[in-house]
């Protein structure tokens, strides 16, 4: 994405939102000014920041875990045809399943503490990340396979140069595809029994004290939080995956 | 320095056999072609070879050493997707060196001595590929990916070359240009040449000898010698078209 499309497309956003509130004109839509304004205020002089920073924490820490588990599993189960034909019933049971369901479950076993909102974004990205991984293992050209194993490679090798490097697109993929899903959840599962955390401070600040400017820069620090990891997502995929880029 | 003895191989998914009690032989520097139908085995055999594949019975000897696992001073070619997508070609080259360094000079997976020598040439160069050495595979055409996948063996210092249908999917000019590069290779540094192919245009040029493979089971090796090809401007002359005609008719009948 060009950045100055970017640039344009979110000044054609402030705009178009500038006019609404200005048609509107009720204390329930605020136009951007003011918002940025307070979401300063609150970043600086309120709590925004921690608020921040403990939903980024879950979202990190839920995506460091699914990407560490599933990515070898996926792997696994793409490199052998035996666990993948016990397993992919199993999976495919589960994938479709919307993960949000869960969500009360999980609170009753996990707690409410950090763990379960960790637990929770887990669940979103595992399936995605192990699904994509798998398939990605799995449509590895025998031929390219072959050739390696001809040049000395052993099955440690094989890991390493072949089905690592292969299979990193499709982590990439799979994480920028579900963190939108996982902040949603996130957001939901921070509703709940927390006072720590984006969703709580938005539902807080509109629903009990009334503060709309202030709920509305909840709203966009969640939005960044989205839109960060996205286009981290982004800026790695092109530092580590310059193949697909070259065309 | 082949020595194919007795042997039996079988796909698990059918009852014919590709080869029943099939034995050949090939000698240290000759440039073999083993030329057959689609379905005939002869892809099977070079991955036998190459150590790919084992046979059910019977036993595969290269240098005296049976093969059970890919030979590290065996080199081999596919015809596509041999290339690493995500690897340049200079990446791509120093692959096999990698892959050498990562185990160790264990005997198995990467020769047991003089692990640390380098190729004394620099194949990318010498095989023109410098200008492109920051590419990827997708950038390059079907000829120069090929050149990098002959570079990359070649870095190995290989004794023997195994190729599989290494130039059916390029341009007529780009084949040319490839089997004659092939064929100097092969002569000025004394390898040891298996080239599979289904063309008998191909088969007659690159073949010192010739080997026939029919429809399953082989049995017999049915090897037609061409003492000629070693000659000079071999494609034009009419010994060649001869030997193609005899071919032509031999794989028609059989």
């Amino acid at each position: 994405m060009q950045r100055k499309g970017l640039v344009f497309t979110t000044l054609a956003v402030g705009v178009t939102w500038q006019a609404a509130a200005l048609i509107i004109k009720r204390p329930i839509l605020p136009g951007p000014i003011d918002v940025l304004t307070a979401f300063m205020a609150e970043l600086i002089y309120g709590k925004l920041g921690t608020h921040f920073l403990a939903s980024f924490w879950r979202v990190i820490a839920g995506m460091g875990l699914a990407i560490l588990t599933a990515s070898p599993a996926g792997l696994l189960l793409g490199q052998s045809k035996k666990f993948n034909q016990i397993l992919s019933p199993l999976i495919y049971l589960l994938y479709p399943i919307p993960k949000v369901v869960f969500v009360p479950i999980i609170m009753l076993f996990f707690g409410i503490g950090d763990l379960a909102k960790i637990i929770i974004i887990f669940i979103i990205l595992f399936f995605q990340i192990l699904v994509l991984v798998r398939d990605q293992a799995t449509n590895i050209r025998p031929e390219l396979l072959n050739s390696v194993r001809s040049l000395g490679a052993g099955r440690r090798a094989l890991f390493r140069f072949v089905y690592f490097p292969a299979t990193l697109p499709a982590i990439l993929t799979a994480v920028r595809q579900s963190v939108g899903t996982a902040v949603a959840v996130l957001y939901i599962a921070e509703l709940f029994a927390t006072q720590k955390g984006l969703g709580y401070y938005i539902y807080f600040q509109g629903s009990t004290l009334f503060n709309y400017p202030a709920m509305y820069a909840g709203v966009v620090a969640m939005s960044l939080l989205g839109l960060g990891m996205y286009f981290g997502i982004d800026w790695i995929e092109k530092r580590m995956c310059k193949w697909l880029f070259v065309n | 320095m082949i020595q194919v003895d007795n042997i039996t191989v079988t796909y698990p998914s059918s009852c014919v056999s590709v080869f029943r009690k099939f034995s050949w032989e090939v000698q240290k520097a000759e440039a073999w072609a083993v030329l057959g139908p689609s379905g005939c085995g002869k892809t099977t055999l070079l991955y036998l070879l190459a150590g790919l594949l084992k046979p059910v019975d019977g036993s595969i000897l290269i240098d005296k050493e049976p093969i059970l696992r890919p030979r590290p001073k065996s080199g081999l070619i596919l015809q596509e997707y041999g290339l690493l997508p995500w690897a340049t070609v200079r990446q791509n080259c120093e692959l096999g060196m990698k892959i050498r360094n990562y185990y160790g000079a264990d005997g198995v997976h990467a020769p047991s001595e003089n692990l640390s020598t380098r190729g004394e040439k620099n194949w990318i160069e010498e095989l023109g590929l410098d200008s492109f050495a920051d590419k990827y595979p997708a950038q390059l055409s079907g000829g120069q990916r090929q050149r990098t996948a002959i570079a990359r063996t070649l870095n190995l210092q290989p004794d023997l070359l195994l190729m599989d249908e290494p130039f059916s999917s390029l341009d007529v000019y780009t084949r040319e240009n490839l089997q004659d590069l092939t064929i100097s290779l092969v002569a000025e540094n004394g390898l040891t040449l298996v080239l599979v192919t289904h063309s008998i245009e191909e088969a007659v040029l690159l073949g010192r000898k010739i080997i026939l493979l029919g429809n399953p089971p082989n049995v017999n090796a049915v090897i037609v010698d061409n003492p000629d090809a070693e000659r000079k401007n071999y494609r034009n002359s009419s010994a060649y078209t001869k030997l193609c005609r005899k071919l032509r008719t031999k794989l028609g009948a059989s």
